[in-house]
C-alpha cells in the first residue's frame, strides 16, 4: 500500500504537485499534502460533511473521495471563498447571523451552500433544509445556519 | 424569533451590554485560518491498539518486528489517574494509562503504536496480536449490582463506586399522611456528547529547555497540566499546554483522557514531535459517554396535589473508570442535591449510587444529571396530574417555587428567579386551547398530536464550596483575569476560561467596555495557553459568563478607577466629573478629553508625572468565586406521533428562559438553539448501544443518530431577566439549559399523543422501536 503516485491538486486556482499512496483520501491530501487545514475532517464516514469541498461545482465529501481520483478536477475549499480580503456573502451571512460557535463545521456548511447555491440560486426554503440536513452541526441547532444561507441565497441572487 | 424582557432591575441604560455585536471569533472561522490540534505537523504519529473485549486478562501482546508499540510495560511509573472524592463511601480505582493485565472495556487502549505517518501506525496498529483471555462482561448497572455479579475492581465489592443516602427528619410521617403516592420509573439511555472535532493531542519537545508543549483539544487546560505533571512526575513549568481552537466539547473534554497523558510522555521519550487524532469511532467507543441512569421517583402529595414529599433512588452507571478531576459521582451527586428542581418540597429522601461496569468510562455531557432527573420529575408531574384529573400545567401552577430567597430539601439556596413566569409566559404563547381543539380534530381523524411542559430550575455559576459539598479532592469554582492596557491603548484580557464555541471573547469584551469606554473590537481576550493565561479551571457547567464574567468585571473596575485617576491629572479634573467613554476620558459639561491611548501612554512612560501617587503600568487582576445562582426555563413541545411507525415528528418547540442579565443577546440565543437541538437528540435519537458481550453497536455517525437541520423545527424563544443578586455582573448561566427541558417536553408530549392509547413511555430515547413495543402490546392486550 506504500506505492505512491504523483498526482497534481487544482485548488483554488492553485496547482499542487503531490506524491501520494492510491488509498489516500481527497481530504487528507487537502489537509497534509497541500497544507490547507480549513477544511475538516468530522468522522470518515461520508456522514458528518465537515469535510464538503467543491469539486468540478459540486459539493462533494472529500473523506470519501480518493486522491488520485480529484486529478484534473477544479477543487475549491474554503480559503478560496474570500476575493482577497472581500469575505464571499456566504461567510458574511454567517457572521452577521450567528451561523457559527465552534466553527469546525462551519467550512463544510459554507462550501455545501455555496455549491448549492451557485447551481441552483432560486433553492425553495423547503429543498434547502434537505440538502442542510447532510451536514451536521452540534452547536446551532442549525437555526441561524438556515437563516444565514437563506440570508446568504438573497445576497447572491442580487 | 426571540422576545427579551426585563423582571426586577438591571440592563439600564448600558451602550455595550445587552447588544447582539458581531462575534469577535468569527473571521478567521468562517474563513478557515482558524488553528485546532489537528492541524499541526507532527514527526511521529500514534495510533493506539484498543481492546477488543469488554472484560479479560491480557495474557501477549505480539508487535510485528521493529515496531514501536509502547505497552504498560514500557511506561512503568507513570502514575494511574485516580481521582478522589472524600465522601458517600467513594472507593478509589486508578486507570491506568495502558491496561495493565485487566481489560474493563471494549475500546480501552492496550498499546500504543507510533509510526512516522498516521497511515503507517494505523497498518502496524493492525498487524498487533492482542491475546486476551474473556471473562463475563456486565454491561447493564443494574445487573452489577446484582448478587453474584463477578467484582470488576478490587476494592470495590458489588462494584459500587459511590454510595450517597440522605433523608429529612420528618420525612417518615409526612410520606405516611400523603393522600396520593405516584411513581415513575424512568430511564436515561447512554449518550456520548458527540463535539464535532474529536479528541486530538500533539506534543512537541524543546531541546534547549526540556519543556513539553501539548497542544489538545480541551475544556480545561491548566489541569490538564497539573494532572499530567502529576502523572509523568515533571514540574508543571515544564509542560505548556494550549488549547487552541477547540471544535466544541458539551463536557467530554472536560475530564484527563489517558490519552493525552501518553502523547505528552512519548515526547518526553522520544525527544520529538508527537500527535494523536482520533477517529470518529474511537470518540464513539471510548472517550467518554453520559446520562446512563435509572431513577424511581416517588412524589407523596396531599388530597390538593400539593408535592409533599420526594423519595428518589438514582443508579447511575458510571462505566470502567472515574472521570479525572469530577469523579463518577457527579451524575449521582448532582442528581441528588438538584432532583426537586423547580418545586416546593420539603421532604426529601434518596439513594444515589454510582456502579462501575465493563463500559466507556462516564464524564460530563452538557445539563450532567439534569436532563435525565428533569425528565423523570416532569414525567411524575404530569402522571400526578393525571392520577388527580387536572390539568399538567396546573399542577405546576400548585407546586412551583414563588417565595424567594427559597431553601431546598438539600439546603441549596435558591436566589430570585421565574419559575412561574417562565411557565404562563411560555402557556400563553403556545396557545393551549387552540392546540387541545387542533388535537382533537385530528384524533378524529387517525392522527395523533401531544403537547409537553417541562419546567426546570438550572445550578449555574458556582463556585468552589459547591464543589467541595460533593467532597472532591480538586474543588473547581473561582477564576482569574488579568487586564492589561498597552502603551498603545489596545487592551488585553487574559482569562482562566476556556471557551471553544460560547462566544467568550465577545462577550467578555463587552463586559470590559462598558466599564472603560473603549470599543470591544480594541479588546483582545486571551485564553487557553498556561504560559499566559491565569491559572483556571476551564469552561463548563455554565460557569464562565458568570464567573471569568464576574472577575473581568472586578478587574475592569480597578482599570477603570485607574484610567480616572490618570484622567483627574492629566486633565486637571476632579474624578466624579470625568466619564470613560468612544476611547476617551471626557470632563462632563467641558470640551476637555484625553484618549484611553494617552493615559495608557502615560501610565507606562510618563510616571513621574503622578508624583508617587499611582502606580506605574496599567494591568489589574480580578478573582471572583461565587456562590451560584439558579437559571430557570420553560420549554413546551409539540409533537406529531405516527401510530403506524412510532415515528415522532417535533413540529413546535417554544422556550421560555430566565438567565438573569443578557450580554449579548445574539449569542444567548444561539446557546439555548443548540442546547435544545441536542437535547432533541437525547429525547429521540442518540443512544450508545451495547450488545451483551460489551461491543458497541452504534459505532459511526449513521447508527449514534445526531439529528440533522430536518429533525429540529424552528425554535421559538422567548427571555425573561431576572437580573441575579449573586453574580456581579447580574448574569446567570444558560450554557446547559437548552439541553435540560428537551427530553421532558418532547416526551411529556409523547405521553400526551398516545393518550388514546392507554399507554406510557417512561424511557429516552424515545425511539419508534420503543414507542411500537408499546403500541404493539397495547393492541394485543385489547
Amino acid at each position: 500500500m506504500t506505492d505512491k503516485t504523483a498526482i497534481t491538486l487544482t485548488i483554488n486556482g492553485k496547482d499542487h504537485k503531490v506524491s501520494v499512496e492510491p488509498r489516500r483520501t481527497l481530504a487528507d491530501a487537502i489537509r497534509e499534502d497541500c497544507g490547507q487545514t480549513g477544511t475538516h475532517i468530522g468522522c470518515e464516514h461520508g456522514v458528518c460533511g465537515a469535510c464538503t469541498v467543491i469539486v468540478d461545482d459540486a459539493p462533494v465529501r472529500s473523506c470519501l473521495m480518493f486522491a488520485v481520483q480529484a486529478e484534473g478536477k477544479k477543487i475549491r475549499t474554503v480559503e478560496g471563498l474570500a476575493d482577497g480580503d472581500k469575505l464571499h456573502p456566504m461567510q458574511q451571512a454567517f457572521m452577521d447571523n450567528h451561523g457559527l460557535q465552534c466553527g469546525f463545521c462551519t467550512p463544510g456548511f459554507l462550501m455545501l451552500a455555496v455549491g448549492v447555491l451557485e447551481r441552483e440560486p432560486d433553492i425553495s426554503d423547503e429543498a434547502l433544509i434537505d440538502v442542510l440536513s447532510s451536514n451536521l452541526c452540534r452547536c446551532t441547532g442549525y437555526q441561524n445556519i438556515i437563516k444565514s444561507v437563506r440570508a446568504a441565497a438573497a445576497e447572491m441572487r442580487k | 424569533m426571540s422576545e427579551h424582557s426585563t423582571k426586577g432591575s438591571g440592563g439600564d441604560g448600558m451602550k455595550w451590554v445587552g447588544r447582539s455585536i458581531r462575534r469577535l471569533e468569527d473571521p478567521a472561522l468562517v474563513q478557515g485560518r482558524g488553528r485546532f490540534t489537528g492541524d499541526l505537523p507532527a514527526a511521529h504519529w500514534v495510533r493506539f491498539v484498543r481492546s477488543p473485549n469488554a472484560a479479560g486478562k491480557i495474557r501477549s501482546i505480539t508487535a510485528p518486528d521493529g515496531a514501536v508499540a509502547i505497552t504498560a510495560a514500557d511506561i512503568e511509573g507513570v502514575k494511574k489517574i485516580t481521582p478522589m472524592l472524600h465522601k458517600f463511601n467513594y472507593k478509589p480505582v486508578g486507570q491506568p494509562i495502558l491496561a495493565e493485565g485487566d481489560v474493563r472495556f471494549v475500546g480501552e487502549a492496550i498499546a500504543a503504536v507510533v509510526a512516522s505517518s498516521e497511515e503507517e501506525a494505523e497498518d502496524i496498529a493492525d498487524l498487533v496480536e492482542i491475546d486476551i483471555e474473556d471473562a463475563t462482561a456486565l454491561i447493564d448497572g443494574r445487573a452489577a449490582i446484582a448478587d453474584g455479579a463477578p467484582q470488576i475492581h478490587a476494592g470495590v465489592p458489588r462494584n459500587v463506586i459511590v454510595n450517597a443516602q440522605i433523608k429529612t427528619p420528618g420525612f417518615d410521617d409526612v410520606w405516611t399522611s400523603a393522600a396520593k403516592i405516584v411513581r415513575c420509573e424512568a430511564r436515561s439511555n447512554r449518550q456520548n456528547a458527540t463535539p464535532m472535532e474529536a479528541r486530538a493531542a500533539h506534543a512537541a519537545y524543546d531541546a534547549a529547555t526540556g519543556r513539553i508543549t501539548l497542544h489538545c483539544t480541551t475544556q480545561m487546560p491548566h489541569l490538564v497540566r497539573t494532572a499530567i505533571a502529576d502523572c509523568l512526575g515533571m514540574p508543571e513549568s515544564d509542560l505548556r499546554v494550549i488549547a487552541p481552537d477547540v471544535g466544541g466539547g458539551f463536557g467530554q473534554k472536560m475530564s484527563l483522557c489517558p490519552e493525552y497523558v501518553l502523547i505528552a510522555w512519548l515526547a518526553r521519550h522520544l525527544k520529538s514531535s508527537v500527535a494523536w487524532t482520533e477517529d470518529r469511532r474511537e470518540n464513539l467507543i471510548a472517550s467518554f459517554h453520559s446520562r446512563d441512569q435509572y431513577i424511581t421517583l416517588e412524589g407523596a402529595f396531599d388530597a390538593n396535589a400539593k408535592l409533599l414529599a420526594l423519595r428518589a433512588d438514582v443508579l447511575a452507571n458510571t462505566g470502567a473508570y472515574s472521570c479525572f478531576p469530577t469523579t463518577c459521582g457527579m451524575e449521582p451527586l448532582m442528581a441528588m442535591a438538584e432532583m426537586p428542581g423547580p418545586y416546593d418540597v420539603q421532604q426529601y429522601e434518596c439513594l444515589a449510587r454510582a456502579v462501575v461496569t465493563n463500559t466507556c468510562t462516564m464524564g460530563a455531557y452538557r445539563g450532567v444529571s439534569r436532563p435525565a432527573i428533569t425528565f423523570t420529575l416532569e414525567r411524575l408531574m404530569d402522571k400526578a396530574a393525571k392520577a388527580f384529573a387536572i390539568d399538567p400545567i396546573d399542577i405546576r401552577r400548585r407546586n412551583l417555587i414563588t417565595q424567594f430567597p427559597y431553601k431546598s430539601a438539600m439546603g441549596l439556596e435558591y436566589d430570585e428567579a421565574s419559575y412561574r413566569e417562565t411557565m404562563e409566559a411560555a402557556v400563553e404563547a403556545i396557545n393551549v386551547p387552540a392546540f387541545r381543539a387542533r388535537q382533537q380534530l385530528a384524533r378524529d381523524k387517525g392522527e395523533y398530536l401531544g403537547i409537553g411542559f417541562a419546567t426546570f430550575s438550572e445550578r449555574t455559576g458556582y463556585g468552589s464550596p459547591a464543589f467541595a459539598a460533593r467532597g472532591m479532592a480538586i474543588t473547581p469554582g473561582w477564576e482569574t483575569v488579568h487586564i492589561t492596557v498597552d502603551p498603545s491603548g489596545f487592551v488585553e484580557a487574559r482569562i482562566g476560561s476556556s471557551p471553544h464555541g460560547q462566544g467568550l471573547r465577545t462577550t467578555l469584551a463587552q463586559i470590559i467596555a462598558e466599564e472603560i469606554g473603549v470599543p470591544p473590537q480594541m479588546i483582545k481576550v486571551v485564553h487557553g495557553d498556561t504560559d499566559t493565561a491565569p491559572y483556571g479551571w476551564g469552561t463548563f457547567a455554565s460557569r464562565s459568563l458568570v464567573i471569568s464574567g464576574g472577575a473581568t468585571l472586578i478587574a475592569a473596575r480597578k482599570i477603570r478607577a485607574k484610567l480616572l485617576k490618570i484622567a483627574g491629572h492629566m486633565l486637571e479634573a476632579a474624578e466624579t466629573d470625568i466619564v470613560l467613554e468612544d476611547g476617551k476620558a471626557k470632563v462632563a459639561g467641558t470640551d476637555r478629553e484625553v484618549t484611553v491611548a494617552a493615559m495608557a501612554r502615560e501610565a507606562y512612560t510618563q510616571t513621574h508625572r503622578f508624583k508617587g501617587e499611582i502606580e506605574p503600568g496599567l494591568t489589574e487582576s480580578g478573582t471572583y468565586d461565587p456562590p451560584g445562582t439558579f437559571s430557570n426555563a420553560c420549554h413546551v413541545a409539540i409533537v406529531r406521533l405516527d401510530a403506524e411507525t412510532g415515528h415522532v415528528k417535533v413540529e413546535r418547540y417554544l422556550v421560555a428562559e430566565d438567565a438573569g442579565r443578557i450580554i449579548n443577546p445574539m449569542i444567548a440565543d444561539g446557546q439555548v438553539h443548540g442546547g435544545v437541538a441536542q437535547g432533541i437528540g437525547n429525547a429521540l435519537l442518540e443512544e450508545i448501544i451495547y450488545d451483551e458481550s460489551g461491543a458497541i453497536l452504534t459505532a459511526n455517525l449513521a447508527d449514534f443518530m445526531p439529528p440533522t437541520a430536518h429533525e429540529i423545527p424552528p425554535i421559538e424563544l422567548h427571555h425573561l431577566e431576572t437580573p441575579s443578586t449573586q453574580s456581579i455582573t447580574r448574569a446567570k448561566g444558560l450554557g446547559e439549559g437548552g439541553t435540560i427541558g428537551p427530553p421532558a417536553a418532547v416526551v411529556n408530549a409523547i405521553n400526551d399523543a398516545l393518550t388514546p392509547f392507554n399507554v406510557e413511555i417512561d424511557t429516552i430515547p424515545a425511539t419508534p422501536q420503543r414507542i411500537r413495543a408499546l403500541l404493539r402490546n397495547a393492541e394485543r392486550a385489547s
